[in-house]
């Protein structure tokens, strides 16, 4: 097409005459471009849930960029930049309940039948009890929770750095993840890349707003995380493991992406 | 004799005159491809919590759902932001911001807009934008840099704090990233308009003449 552009371009040409042609040729090329592009990014609209990323070569590319990003974004993380604190008249009120379930079907946790299991790459493996964890040293936080869904929320947060737990359980901190599982139905489950487990916002909170974490917000433990996503904030969590493998979790294996920093 | 001699220089000069260099065409339909990719998967990301009482519907978004949308989002965004950075940097170093975007003089714009909304803009000079072009590619460009920023700042507001502070806030800058992008589409929308309404400078854009 070029080629014969320039052919056209001789001077003594009729000018009015090569623009139409080259009308001609233009549109049609973009239309059919227009046409092949519309009807691929179509036919990927039609696609729903998880399929989006595991049904064609486009989602193959998407799913590689996406681990591409994790590495972007495991690099631009700084372990020693804190998430914004805010005062607490700031404070979202009411502090949203968010899941993928009613309120209604939230796990219903008594907390004296309910022990955190430590698994993994830890010297003691000692289950502990909410007494136990209650007796920890505690922090406060009022930070940000911002969903992946864009919208956000500031609340205050009250419990044990994370960083000391693993400390005092003897973890294996060079190992790549802590990987949570928790009570929700159908079993949600979260990886944690052991840096952000190691920043000292990263905390196992066992407050809202100053009083013991109601069941929306995740009784009797959260995990905080202010430096990620609200998804990598699991809530309900019943155990932690560490790790070097990738297990995955409830929201990354359905194609969000897993590093997921803010 | 004389005129002869000056329709020849023309012959061989004209053919080789540049208008739009192989590496703005290039970077043009990059950034066309790049545009349309993130604008339909924002709409679709935006969907998932929308910031004004409408959401865009599902035939001219991309993605699927939040996840296939964020994906698309976050590897369009790659394109787009090195497309668009070599752009900025080649443009400086030609020189040929200065060239073709400069001056802008309010009373230029003014009377060609009035001129170009009465149809007598003229398009005589295909190489040369008038006071309108101007000014709307100097602000296109700057609108694409806002949402990129912005949208780095909504990325990062950890990480990159201080420039979602810039913006005034997490939140705020959502409305930003979002007000770019209508921007954006009604730019497109007239420079698509245009684009059909003066092939010559479409031609320009696709073969370089």
């Amino acid at each position: 097409m070029m080629g014969r552009m320039r052919k056209l371009l001789i001077p003594g040409v009729d000018r009015k005459l090569l623009i139409k042609d080259a009308v001609k040729i233009m549109p049609d090329m973009a239309r059919r471009r227009f046409i092949s592009g519309g009807a691929s990014l179509g036919a990927l609209t039609l696609l729903t849930g998880c399929d989006v990323l595991d049904s064609d070569s486009a989602d193959q590319l998407l799913a590689q960029v996406s681990k591409f990003n994790d590495a972007v974004q495991a690099w631009i993380f700084n372990p020693d930049t804190l998430a914004p604190e805010y005062p607490e008249s700031m404070i979202t009120k009411p502090f949203p309940f968010n899941a993928y379930y009613d309120l209604d079907d939230a796990p219903e946790i008594e907390g004296k039948d309910w022990k955190l299991e430590v698994r993994g790459l830890v010297d003691n493996k000692k289950s502990w009890t909410l007494d136990e964890l209650y007796k920890l040293p505690q922090v406060k936080q009022v930070t940000r929770h911002i969903c992946v869904e864009g919208w956000s929320a500031i609340g205050s947060w009250t419990g044990t750095p994370l960083r000391d737990f693993l400390k005092l359980i003897g973890a294996d901190t060079r190992a790549k993840y802590v990987w949570f599982q928790c009570a929700d139905k159908d079993g949600y489950n979260s990886p944690l890349d052991m840096r952000t487990a190691l920043h000292p916002q990263t905390q196992m909170t066992f407050k809202f707003a100053d009083e013991i974490l109601p069941r929306a917000y995740g009784y009797p433990m959260k995990i905080r995380v202010p430096t990620k996503l609200g998804f990598k904030n699991p809530k309900y969590v019943i155990s932690m493991e560490v790790t070097n493998d990738y297990k995955g979790g409830y929201w990354e294996d359905q194609g969000y992406n897993s590093f997921s920093g803010s | 004799m004389s005129s002869l001699v000056a329709t020849d220089s023309d012959a061989t000069q004209e053919p080789a005159k540049v208008i739009q260099p192989a590496w703005v065409r290039a970077m043009h339909w990059t950034n066309a491809v790049a545009m349309i990719l993130m604008i339909m998967s924002g709409w679709q990301i935006y969907n998932a919590s929308p910031l004004f009482g409408f959401t865009f519907p599902r035939t001219i978004t991309l993605g699927g759902w939040l996840a296939g949308a964020l994906a698309w989002h976050f590897a369009a965004m790659w394109l787009l932001m090195v497309n668009g950075l070599i752009y900025l940097i080649m443009g400086f170093a030609t020189g040929r911001f200065r060239r073709k975007l400069l001056p802008i003089s309010p009373g230029g714009v003014i009377s060609d807009v009035k001129a170009a909304l009465t149809f007598r803009l003229a398009h005589d000079d295909p190489s040369g934008y008038n006071y309108a072009q101007k000014l709307l590619y100097a602000g296109i460009i700057a609108v694409g840099v806002v949402i990129v920023l912005s949208g780095l700042s909504i990325w990062k507001p950890v990480q990159l704090q201080w420039l979602t502070a810039l913006f005034g806030g997490y939140d705020v800058a959502r409305y930003v990233h979002f007000i770019c992008m209508s921007l954006i589409v009604a730019f497109l929308i007239v420079h698509v308009v245009l684009a059909i309404l003066v092939p010559k400078r479409l031609r320009a854009m696709v073969i370089g003449r």
